[in-house]
């Protein structure tokens, strides 16, 4: 596996700082993953990032690639805006259940509809860490959050969301997949995931969509430990990893270690 | 009191400066006086440091936001670099000196009294008492409210299920109150 | 609900929920944005066990629709944002002007433009007071300056809102919404307008002929008709103009600022004066309606003017207006992004008094 030394030193993309994420945030992982690919498929020269309005907006702080700050929930629009003004361009968004499934849902919905030749990377966290914890249309029925104080009840605020199941629903979406971070047979999918997330517009084929599940632990108000557990205890029954949809075949496996 | 104080509590996240803080303003509130207690907020608490202003009078209160303060409770070496420096001269400056080297106290501008709050803490039985022990002497210093209403305010920042850690904390104010009576 | 008189220290944020719920508000409407996140965190745990109503909305747009709807069944009801999302409630709060629905909109104002910062700014006085969306109507602007004018304004604002059957919005900041005062509670009040029907509410038709609630009018000159309605409805609300005047009689120069930073500029008069500057404050509580006849009245008498903003200079436009016959106003912007100290407006009052220091 050729890939398997860039797992120990830094990709080129990425910056050589601290990031501010909370220890055990399991954004450092997913935004490393991205880094990894920009690097392995040499797209760092003409990436153009689509950050979003969550933890991660500092994203083009870490990510030596031309960067946009998209209004909340509004990345897929913007990234529209990028990818139709500059074909060439290698577009991707990076965003969180909040701003994806909540307040741009529609943006996200019709950009895969639309089969924008784009990368859409979310990262599921079941809260809105940014601003402290409030319920997310992800989060579990039952988990407590600042806003459901009781847990979030089915009755009144419906279930959590399945985002990859809808996405890989639209016709213009090429490949769909959600992947976990909590252990090392899990990142090495994840990664062969954003890949592809990546390789499915850059082969014309529609967008790219990958789902990572992550811990939050400093809105669950647990341990980095506990909360890597819970992503296999309780994230993973829900929402079950694995692809949804890929219109690329083997020709996208080319080079790519295929497994589990 | 002559009428009017104001003070900034700084110390990292976990040492407990907001509920000291908010200590200060209900007391302050019992005893019969205007009160603003303006706390840092949102993703700057995630850095690790906190810090929040109280301003006590006997007037209706203008600014709650102070710029240079006439005193300060520094629980930690950053918020001493960060804050003395805005004191008031000749004002009032409680510096955790288990954890600050009171060396770098500037006792040619201010009034800077040292107060090991994590050792006289501990010697109570829980350092996280340190906070009650600065705000203990803090008061006492400045006599902006009687300690034994900081004392009987403790039941309104401290959640009924934790009731029974209150007499620790008064014996803490006292303590630290105890280490700066001349 | 709060005991009549009981004395609290709350959050600026605390205090317009309890206000809020002391005067009835049945529904809440809201979406996550720092520093007004207290609001909603506050409504999900309270409402509920009233057997009141709280949503996450999926957006503020969406929450900004869910109070049209609640309002459009008379109902007291209330959304709260920030700047970046009161952007959003903009389109809605443009047809609740048309369709003269009361409802109540809370804007903890923060930093600009885009995203900004999470600290306080007055850069969406403009956004308030002009009317904030698409087309000519205005709503009440309310900007308490303190924790207490925060529960006290919010029941005031439900009254208005019923009273002229009008948004209203309440114009804070991140100071009025972080800050802890003592508040002493229970003088806001349910009155009857929260009851099922007004004669104009949606309750279901039942025997009475049905009712439309809109803001299209397409035959020839019925949306001048209406507009000038709306027009004559906006110049009756200054009747309920607010304001505070600080040591105005014998001053030379008045400041005038409002919200936080009039309360701000208070600390600056104070010491100011005890230095034997005639330094006074007028301060606007409600900004629209704004106080012009109060200030053109201070014109009048021969003052000066030095309007104080935190923003680049918005409500200066309408100081200037005011008092346009017999004076001018000068102008200090205290940039977003710092925190204002009473020691800023120093220098700029100094200055509008023609004192070299
Ligand atoms: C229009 C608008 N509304 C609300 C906000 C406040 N806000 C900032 S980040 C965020 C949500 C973050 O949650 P998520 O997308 O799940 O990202 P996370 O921080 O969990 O990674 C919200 C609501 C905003 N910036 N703009
Ligand atoms: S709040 Fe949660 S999502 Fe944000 S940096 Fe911390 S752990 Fe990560
Ligand atoms: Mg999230």
């Amino acid at each position: 596996m050729k890939n398997g030394k860039a797992a120990f030193t830094l990709p080129g993309v990425l910056a050589d700082i601290p990031t501010h994420y909370c220890p055990g945030c399991q954004h450092g992982v997913a935004q490393r993953l991205v880094a990894e690919c920009l690097d392995e498929l040499a797209l760092s020269e003409k990436a153009i990032c689509i950050g979003s309005i969550g933890c991660s907006v500092f994203i083009y702080n870490y990510l030596k690639v031309d960067s946009v700050e998209a209004p909340h929930g509004r990345a897929p629009a913007v990234a529209t805006g990028v990818k139709r003004a500059r074909p060439e361009a290698a577009v991707f968004t990076y965003q969180g259940d909040g701003d994806l499934a909540s307040i741009g849902m529609a943006e996200t919905m019709h950009c895969a509809n639309r089969g924008e030749r784009v990368t859409i990377v979310f990262v599921n966290n079941t809260v809105y860490g940014m601003t402290g914890g409030q319920m997310a249309p992800t989060t579990m029925v039952g988990q407590r959050t600042t806003t459901c104080p009781g847990g979030r009840c089915a009755d009144n605020e419906g279930e959590p969301i399945k985002m990859t199941e809808i996405i890989a629903s639209l016709g213009g979406t090429a490949y769909a997949a959600r992947v976990a971070v909590d252990s090392v047979k899990h990142v090495r999918a994840a990664k062969k995931a954003v890949r592809r997330a990546f390789e499915a517009p850059l082969n014309n084929l529609g967008l790219g969509f990958v789902e990572i599940l992550a811990t939050c632990p400093t809105n669950w108000k647990m341990t980095p430990v506990q909360a890597n557990k819970r992503i296999s205890e309780e994230l993973i029954p829900y929402f079950p990893l694995g692809t949804y949809k890929n219109l690329m075949g083997e020709q996208a496996a080319e080079g790519t270690e295929v497994e589990g | 009191m002559s009428g009017y104080q104001d003070v900034i509590v700084a110390g990292f996240g976990g040492q407990g400066v907001m509920l000291i803080g908010t200590l200060l303003a209900y007391a302050a509130m019992e005893d019969g006086l205007n009160v603003t207690y303006m706390p840092v907020y949102g993703p700057e608490m995630r850095g690790g440091t906190a810090n929040c202003t109280v301003v006590v009078s006997k007037d209706d209160i203008g600014s709650p936001i102070i710029h240079l303060p006439k005193s300060l409770i520094a629980m930690n070496r950053p918020s001493l670099d960060k804050f003395q420096p805005r004191v008031q001269d000749g004002g009032v400056v409680v510096v955790n000196s288990s954890l600050v080297d009171m060396a770098l106290a500037d006792t040619a501008r201010v009034q800077a009294v040292g107060v090991p709050a994590n050792e006289i803490a501990d010697s109570l039985g829980n350092t996280k008492m340190a906070n009650m022990v600065a705000i203990g002497a803090y008061a006492q210093l400045t006599g902006v409210v009687p300690l034994d209403v900081l004392k009987a305010s403790l039941k309104k920042v401290i959640s009924p299920n934790y009731a029974k850690m209150i007499p620790a904390n008064e014996q803490a104010i006292q303590a630290g109150a105890d280490a700066v009576r001349a | 609900m709060s005991t009549p008189g009981e004395r609290v220290l709350i959050k600026g944020n605390e205090a317009i929920c309890r206000g809020a719920v002391d005067a009835g508000c049945q529904c809440f409407f809201g979406y996550p944005i720092t520093p007004q996140n207290d609001i909603p965190e506050y409504m999900s745990k309270v409402m509920p066990n009233l057997g009141r109503v709280f949503v996450q909305a999926e957006s503020e747009v969406a929450a900004a629709n869910m109070l049209l709807g609640a309002a459009a069944c008379g109902i007291r009801a209330m959304t709260s944002s920030s700047s970046p999302g009161i952007s959003l409630k903009q389109e809605a709060i443009s047809y609740m002007g048309g369709t003269e629905l009361p409802a109540v909109i809370v804007n903890i104002s923060r930093g600009g433009p885009g995203l900004g910062d999470i600290g306080p700014s007055q850069g969406d006085y403009y956004q308030a007071v002009k009317g904030g969306g698409h087309g000519d109507y205005r709503q009440f602007v309310l900007a308490p300056g303190t924790v207490q004018e925060a529960y006290d304004l919010i029941g005031k604002a439900f009254d208005l809102a019923f009273a002229y059957r009008n948004p209203v919005m309440l114009l804070g900041d991140a100071i009025i919404g972080q800050m802890m005062e003592p508040v002493t509670l229970g003088s806001n009040k349910e009155t009857e307008s929260n009851s099922p029907d007004l004669g104009w509410n949606l309750t279901g038709k039942g025997q009475r002929d049905p009712r439309l609630l809109k803001s299209l009018h397409l035959t020839d000159g019925a949306l001048a008709g209406h507009n000038l309605r709306l027009r004559d409805k906006y110049a009756s609300m200054e009747k309920d103009v607010l304001f505070e005047n600080f040591l105005v009689d014998d001053a030379e120069l008045i400041v005038v600022a409002f919200g936080s930073i009039g309360r701000i500029a208070k600390s600056t008069i104070r010491k100011m004066r005890a230095s034997g500057k005639k330094v006074g404050l007028h301060r606007p509580i409600t900004l629209f309606p704004f106080p012009s006849r109060e200030l053109d009245k201070l014109a009048a008498a021969g003052k000066r003017f030095l309007t104080i903003e935190h923003n680049l200079g918005q409500m200066v436009d309408d100081v200037r207006l005011a008092v346009r016959k017999h004076a001018d106003s000068d102008f200090y912007g205290q940039m977003p992004g710092n925190l204002p100290t009473p020691e800023d407006f120093e220098q700029p009052i100094l200055a509008a008094l023609g004192v070299n220091s």
